[in-house]
């Protein structure tokens, strides 16, 4: 097999399941650091409840985000070592600069935060919930400044062979990643909001301990509506900056073969990506140039035009990404981003009235196969922010396939992709049981248990 | 006034010593878990005594390892690309042993926390033994071409010369978590530890003098040190003398001090012979990658060294700060959180 392929596919597998729990860790951390300070302000026992509930799934979560992380520290060097050697001299600063001023915050106070309750004050105790929340967000700038660079380089001047870092408050301020960053940091924010309301819901609906699962729900109810709107904000200014950035990444999310002015959207496309024609397709006329421009006209790229000027400008070869990918990627995010806007609207209509702890409507169940979908759109963006940059690994510099390991045989990477995906399988099933078994049972047990002992009903174990 | 290139050299060997101090004694414990920890609650006080630390113990292998990618690029993309099969399996024991401390309590099943436990002794031993064989094999040189790329195979990298220093670090690691449980608990298993650490010592030392033997005439250790080696090897050689003489004195305090002196010492014997190559080629001498051919542009180094002088000195506080919190011994009336 192909050994760039191969590459690829292990890089997008870790990676994908990597950001499967990072942004929950990214949201939740915040928000059980938002229960625990209602706690120490007010002293209601039922926010600490809710700090330890919560801060056990969390911390389920996050071993399986922290673990896999280490993969991708090193996989660049194992996979890709000459992507390393040509940009290593800018993209290695902020992975070092990632693990220095976020990974040790974050998991020195969440050491601390677990082992600490009844060990340090409580004043230090929240201080260290709330250093590991921003630990864990810092971590996403920093990695996010890194892939800001594949997908707009900036900062840099090509000399000794290499792209070698000229400027870097470039790199700080780079459009992209305040771009990026808004927008990850908003959904992880939706996914906790998302994670809560839906499990919140299962305990409504069979009312165990319902004033905890109520404030817990209002808790979701208000951060979702905030977060999945500024998420579709932000989603929507990084496209406009896409269009001028990395033009074939658009064309290729909106299957638009030829350029257009003005440009019609696609609702739902068939098309044949050999030939870059469509076999049936139903679009909405101006409707991609106003959400581009927000104007009724407005040029945008198609990728036949884009395939010859990019021809014209980097040589011969085929600049198109996968088109089918980038499309139905695009619209899995924007479908799921939309149903969360809807549903958080809901939430908060029910927050509104008393009926969630007296009379649960049957539709709250819904809220808990809603949990599904964050993962989905945050997957799915991800996979088209990667695949749509294609065959670029530094857009306009670098071209994916000069970028891999020269001594790693197709064998070393079969083994390592089939013993990747065997363990984080294994891993998988083992963090689903776990955080299934306490979101269902937490309710159940927390009431059985005296108020003053919420510990020993977490811990089975005890 | 020390160069830019001199200084990351400095930092990287700092960081990797660190993690060896610090996560030396986590693998111990790790490995001998399923030998101290004669029932569940024992296994647990084991586990709890590394609790609130591994974690950002291992931060500083990732540090380390991002240190490597921003100062020297090519050292990181050379070293990770050839040592592929180690690292994987490397990254395949870190994950596994991540996994299960956090995982190995939350459920009451024997078999599940069984299954676990033995996730940590294997996630523990196995990074215990390869970080010794990839540590001796860049001491001792490795097949790298004109262009700076590994082209030998696996079995390439598991010499004898390596494997000893593979057992060299799996057993001063364990030594070295024994006398750190020693420390840490209390009653039968603070008993336990201490019987396993003297039992230990001897194999250690043998080994030690063995590896340090063998360096000499598997590397150019005589052309980088000298037929006097110097005052540090020297010095880490009297330190894990001077373990079996406090071990025996019940003075566990003193012999972890002198663990922590001999993987400082050693860890800085084998970056002595490095310096200032950080891949030695053993195919052609000018083939090799060097602090100056392997590093980044002096404007990379600079803004590195602007964050790290600033981060370190915080990074090192807090986390210090946090070993004094649990400064305290695990006793069986402790709240067990893992």
């Amino acid at each position: 097999m192909d050994v760039t392929l191969l590459a690829r596919l292990q890089f997008a597998v870790t990676t994908v399941y990597h950001f499967f729990f990072v942004p929950l860790t990214l949201g939740l951390s915040i928000l059980v650091a938002v229960m625990q300070t209602i706690y120490f302000r007010t002293g209601d026992e039922t926010y600490k409840k809710m700090t330890k509930f919560w801060g056990k799934l969390f911390l389920i979560n996050f071993a399986l985000g922290v673990v896999t992380g280490i993969v991708q520290e090193f996989q660049f060097g194992m996979n890709w070592s000459e992507y390393s050697r040509f940009v290593g001299d800018i993209f290695g600063a902020p992975l070092a600069i990632e693990a220095l001023l976020a990974f040790f915050l974050e998991s020195t106070f969440l050491g601390l935060w677990i082992f600490g309750w009844d060990r340090v004050s409580k004043r230090v105790h929240l201080a260290s919930i709330w250093l590991a929340a921003i630990g864990a967000n810092i971590s996403a700038f920093w990695i996010l400044l890194a892939n800001a660079f594949m997908q707009q380089p900036l900062g840099f001047v090509l000399q000794n062979g290499r792209a070698e870092m000229n400027d870097f408050l470039s790199l700080l301020f780079n459009p992209t990643l305040w771009k990026m960053f808004p927008h990850t940091f908003y959904s992880g924010l939706a996914t906790a909001a998302f994670f809560i309301m839906g499990i919140s819901a299962y305990h409504l609906v069979r009312k165990s301990n319902p004033e905890m699962f109520r404030r817990s729900f209002q808790i979701g109810a208000i951060v979702a509506i905030l977060g999945s709107l500024l998420v579709a904000l932000t989603g929507h200014s990084q496209m406009q900056h896409l269009v001028e950035t990395q033009p074939m990444k658009v064309a290729a999310a909106e299957a638009l073969w030829n350029t257009e002015n003005p440009a019609a959207l696609s609702l739902f496309t068939v098309g044949n990506e050999r030939e870059r024609r469509d076999v049936f397709a139903i679009r909405l006329p101006f409707a991609l140039s106003i959400l581009a421009f927000n104007q009724l006209y407005g040029t945008v790229e198609g990728i036949n035009n884009l395939q010859e000027s990019y021809t014209a400008a980097y040589g011969p070869g085929d600049y198109v990404p996968p088109v089918a990918i980038s499309y139905w990627s695009f619209r899995i995010m924007v479908g799921a981003g939309t149903l969360m806007v809807l549903l958080a609207f809901y939430a908060i209509f029910l927050v509104m009235g008393e009926q969630l702890t007296q009379n649960p409507p049957r539709l709250l169940g819904w809220f808990t196969l809603a949990i599904g979908l964050p993962y989905l759109a945050n997957s799915a963006g991800w996979i088209l922010t990667e695949v749509g940059r294609q065959p670029w690994v530094v857009h306009g510099l670098m071209r994916v396939e000069t970028a891999v390991s020269p001594n790693v045989t197709a064998g070393m990477l079969l083994t390592s992709l089939i013993g990747f995906t065997l363990i984080y399988g294994i891993l998988a099933a083992a963090d689903v049981y776990l955080i299934t078994k306490f979101a269902r049972a937490g309710g159940a047990k927390l009431e059985a248990q005296p108020a003053d002992e919420p510990r020993i009903s977490l811990i089975p174990g005890d | 006034m020390l160069d830019l290139n001199i200084t990351w050299f400095l930092l990287i060997a700092i960081l990797y010593t660190g993690f060896f101090v610090l996560e030396g004694f986590d693998f111990g414990v790790g490995i001998l878990l399923p030998f101290l920890g004669r029932d569940d609650k024992r296994r647990r006080m084991i586990i709890n005594t590394i609790g609130p630390h591994w974690d950002g113990n291992e931060v500083w292998l990732l540090t380390a390892g991002g240190a490597t990618f921003a100062a020297f690029p090519h050292w990181y993309a050379t070293l990770f690309s050839g040592f592929y099969m180690a690292f994987f399996l490397l990254l395949l024991a870190l994950i596994v042993r991540g996994v299960a401390f956090e995982f190995r309590s939350k459920d009451e099943r024997p078999l599940w926390r069984a299954t676990w436990d033995w996730a940590i002794f294997v996630g523990s031993a196995v990074p215990a033994l390869l970080l010794g064989v990839a540590f001796a094999n860049l001491a001792r040189g490795v097949p790298i071409d004109a262009s700076m790329t590994y082209v030998g195979g696996f079995w390439n990298l598991l010499n004898p010369y390596a494997l000893l220093g593979g057992l060299t670090t799996l057993a001063l690691f364990t030594l070295h978590g024994a006398i750190f449980l020693a420390l840490k608990t209390s009653g039968d298993l603070m008993e336990g530890a201490r019987k396993a650490a003297a039992r230990l010592w001897i194999p250690v030392v043998v080994l030690i003098f063995a590896f340090f033997g063998a360096t000499y005439v598997a590397t150019d250790a005589l052309q980088q040190l000298g037929l006097n080696p110097g005052v540090v090897p020297l010095a880490g050689g009297a330190a894990i003398l001077l373990v079996g003489y406090f071990l025996r004195k019940r003075r566990e305090g003193y012999a972890f001090m002198l663990t922590i002196v001999t993987i400082i010492t050693a860890t800085a014997t084998i970056f002595m012979i490095m310096f200032p190559r950080v891949m030695i080629s053993s195919l052609d001498p000018a083939w090799s990658l060097t602090i100056y051919n392997a590093s980044s542009s002096p404007y990379t180094l600079r803004v590195m060294t602007f964050v790290a002088l600033i981060f370190v000195p915080v990074v090192l506080a807090y986390q210090g700060w946090t070993y004094w919190i649990f400064r305290r011994r695990i006793t069986e009336q402790s709240a067990l959180e893992y």
